[in-house]
């Protein structure tokens, strides 16, 4: 056994048609950042081009399956909240991932439920847990956490228990 | 209530005995049938997403146990998977047919418990403790393989902590040996039943369309005819080196569910035939020190092992900087773990892509016009589980 370095991740590329379908997009719209995410195409758009992008490659491209969509809180360089939209083209078997970031004062975005039926619950969890407004989101209320919450737990600031908690035995692990 | 409301509201759930588990599903009940539903969930929810922040990858495998309760192995290795993925570790045959066993048999025990409780809903019994004995037998190769039966914690990051025992491939043996004909025992109780199919056939029907608008997978989305499957669209742990099918149904109702599963629950057998003859012989962990703890006999002798059971029992290793997504199918859907890593010891941000979680919100639409008994029936035949939908 001896002590080795980690080698770097080999990384695919990704399809021919997904890379294809950025190309086409990247000449109707303003692409922010562009990435090879282990073989899939990772894209940053402006909030504003957000919906159209999406609508665009649902409609005109046939990604018909929204897979997921998530929430990210980056704080560095600048703290902004990020929307993550994971498309699938099950045919073509090319995945897209259409990212958009939000300034934390006034994090919000076009809902996507208008286009899939699938977003409805993936962004009331969403904004459960960032507080990240969907405009347009037929019934923007809490789902996992109870309703009367005030926080947005997995925001990075709040913390992941209660430091002020005084009924655990702190002497032996170090809480 | 109103004097002049012509509806009843009934709360299904949350702890009521056809839900299996803790779900609330406000109805509306025009005499039998269903006008209007609402579903509540979260009610066990743990917060599993913040904890992953928290932990070291090797620790965030047992909370991923808590998923998908029914078919725990699956989630390990999908997690393992992932991880690896980042890393750009390789592994070799042997461990990959491993893997595929034990996901095939968490495939097969997470269907007993979907079809064995559905036929339970509509009133037969027997079937369900037929196949719940193969559940057991099922759960006793896992007990062999890792010590622990359902939060299974199977395996590691590079591969598994011990190598099948004698003892575990017999077990193995002897299952592929009893569970067909227990299956077909099952099947002949409820494929042609007159009961169960006037309880089932156009009972909480989808349309494909549909069922991809509200993101459907696994068996559910198969059941209305989309022929997705992780296992075929992006191949993973060596499932190409296997010839398989993939069941679709055709009308996307309870009984095509149904027939789904049991389908898929010969494939597995297949499989796990195929990968159990075509194993090889080779190490059952790849060499990756940094995540895979060195035998116990060596951290007292060696001092490059010391180090490494230090590092990976605190987590000090430097992972690679990136943003993964890794899918496995799961027993009920696509699982899938987006993880982004900032190159710290834990996870920037860990995302499950559960399925239940997704299409558990077309259950409105599909219970609506229903009566209150189909609903417990498609509720059952969707195979939510609570511990994932609510992670």
């Amino acid at each position: 056994m001896a002590l080795n370095k980690p080698t770097p991740p080999i990384i695919q590329d990704p399809t021919p048609f997904a890379t294809e379908v950025i190309a086409q997009l990247s000449s109707k719209f303003s692409l922010l950042n562009q990435e090879n995410q282990y073989g899939s195409w990772a894209i940053q758009v402006s909030p504003a081009d957000y919906f159209s992008v999406v609508s665009d490659l649902k409609s005109r491209h046939h990604f018909t399956m929204l897979t997921d969509l998530c929430g990210v809180h980056y704080v560095e360089p600048e703290p902004v909240l990020a929307v993550v939209a994971h498309l699938h083209h099950l045919p073509e078997r090319s995945r897209v991932f259409v990212s958009v970031h939000l300034p934390m004062d006034d994090p919000s975005i076009d809902s996507l439920v208008s286009l899939y039926d699938a977003a409805n619950w993936m962004e009331r969890e969403t904004y459960d847990f960032f507080g990240i407004i969907f405009k347009g989101h037929p019934n923007l209320v809490r789902i996992l956490n109870e309703d009367s919450m005030t926080v947005f737990p997995l925001r990075k600031g709040f913390p992941l228990e209660d430091a002020t908690r005084e009924d655990k035995d702190d002497r032996m692990f170090g809480r | 209530m109103t004097p002049d409301k012509k509806t009843v509201t009934v709360n299904l759930g949350p702890t009521h005995p056809a839900t299996h588990g803790v779900f609330q599903n406000i109805i509306e009940l025009d005499g039998e049938r269903i006008v209007e539903a609402e579903s509540t969930v979260g009610y066990i929810h743990r917060a599993f997403e913040k904890l992953s922040e928290h932990r070291p990858f090797y620790q965030i495998t047992p909370i991923t146990d808590r998923l998908n309760y029914c078919s725990s192995p699956i989630n390990n290795i999908g997690w393992h998977l992932t991880v690896e993925r980042l890393l750009g570790v390789q592994t070799n045959k042997r461990i990959d047919y491993m893997r595929i066993i034990i996901m095939e048999l968490a495939r097969i025990a997470d269907h007993i418990v979907c079809n064995g409780i559905l036929g339970v809903d509509s009133g037969a019994f027997s079937g369900f403790l037929y196949v719940f004995q193969q559940r057991e037998s099922i759960y006793e190769i896992y007990e062999e393989i890792c010590g622990s039966r359902l939060t299974t914690n199977i395996g590691r990051i590079g591969g598994f902590e011990r190598d099948f025992s004698d003892v575990a491939i017999a077990k193995l043996r002897h299952f592929l040996d009893e569970f067909p004909k227990v299956l077909s025992e099952f099947e002949s109780l409820f494929d042609r039943n007159r009961i169960f199919m006037d309880r089932t056939i156009g009972v909480g029907a989808i349309s494909a369309e549909r069922a991809l608008a509200y993101g459907f997978t696994g068996p559910n989305l198969r059941a209305a005819g989309v022929d997705y499957d992780c296992r075929v669209a992006e191949p993973y742990s060596g499932y190409t080196d296997f010839e398989f099918d993939i069941p679709i149904g055709q009308n996307g109702d309870t009984y095509d569910r149904y027939l789904v599963r049991n389908q898929e629950m010969w494939q597995s057998l297949h499989l796990i035939r195929q990968a159990l003859d075509a194993m090889p012989d080779d190490d059952y962990h790849v060499h990756v020190p940094e995540f895979y703890l060195p035998p116990k006999a060596q951290v007292a002798t060696v001092m490059e092992a010391l180090i490494y059971h230090f590092k990976v029992v605190m987590g000090e290793i430097p992972v690679p900087k990136g943003t993964v997504y890794s899918a496995v199918e799961g027993a009920n859907g696509e699982l899938g773990y987006y993880l982004i890593s900032d190159g710290g010891r834990s996870p920037y941000r860990l995302h499950f892509r559960r399925p239940c979680f997704i299409y558990y919100q077309a259950f409105p639409e599909m219970v609506k016009g229903a009566l209150l008994s189909d609903a417990v029936m498609t509720m059952s035949s969707l195979n939510l589980i609570a511990g994932e939908l609510d992670a």
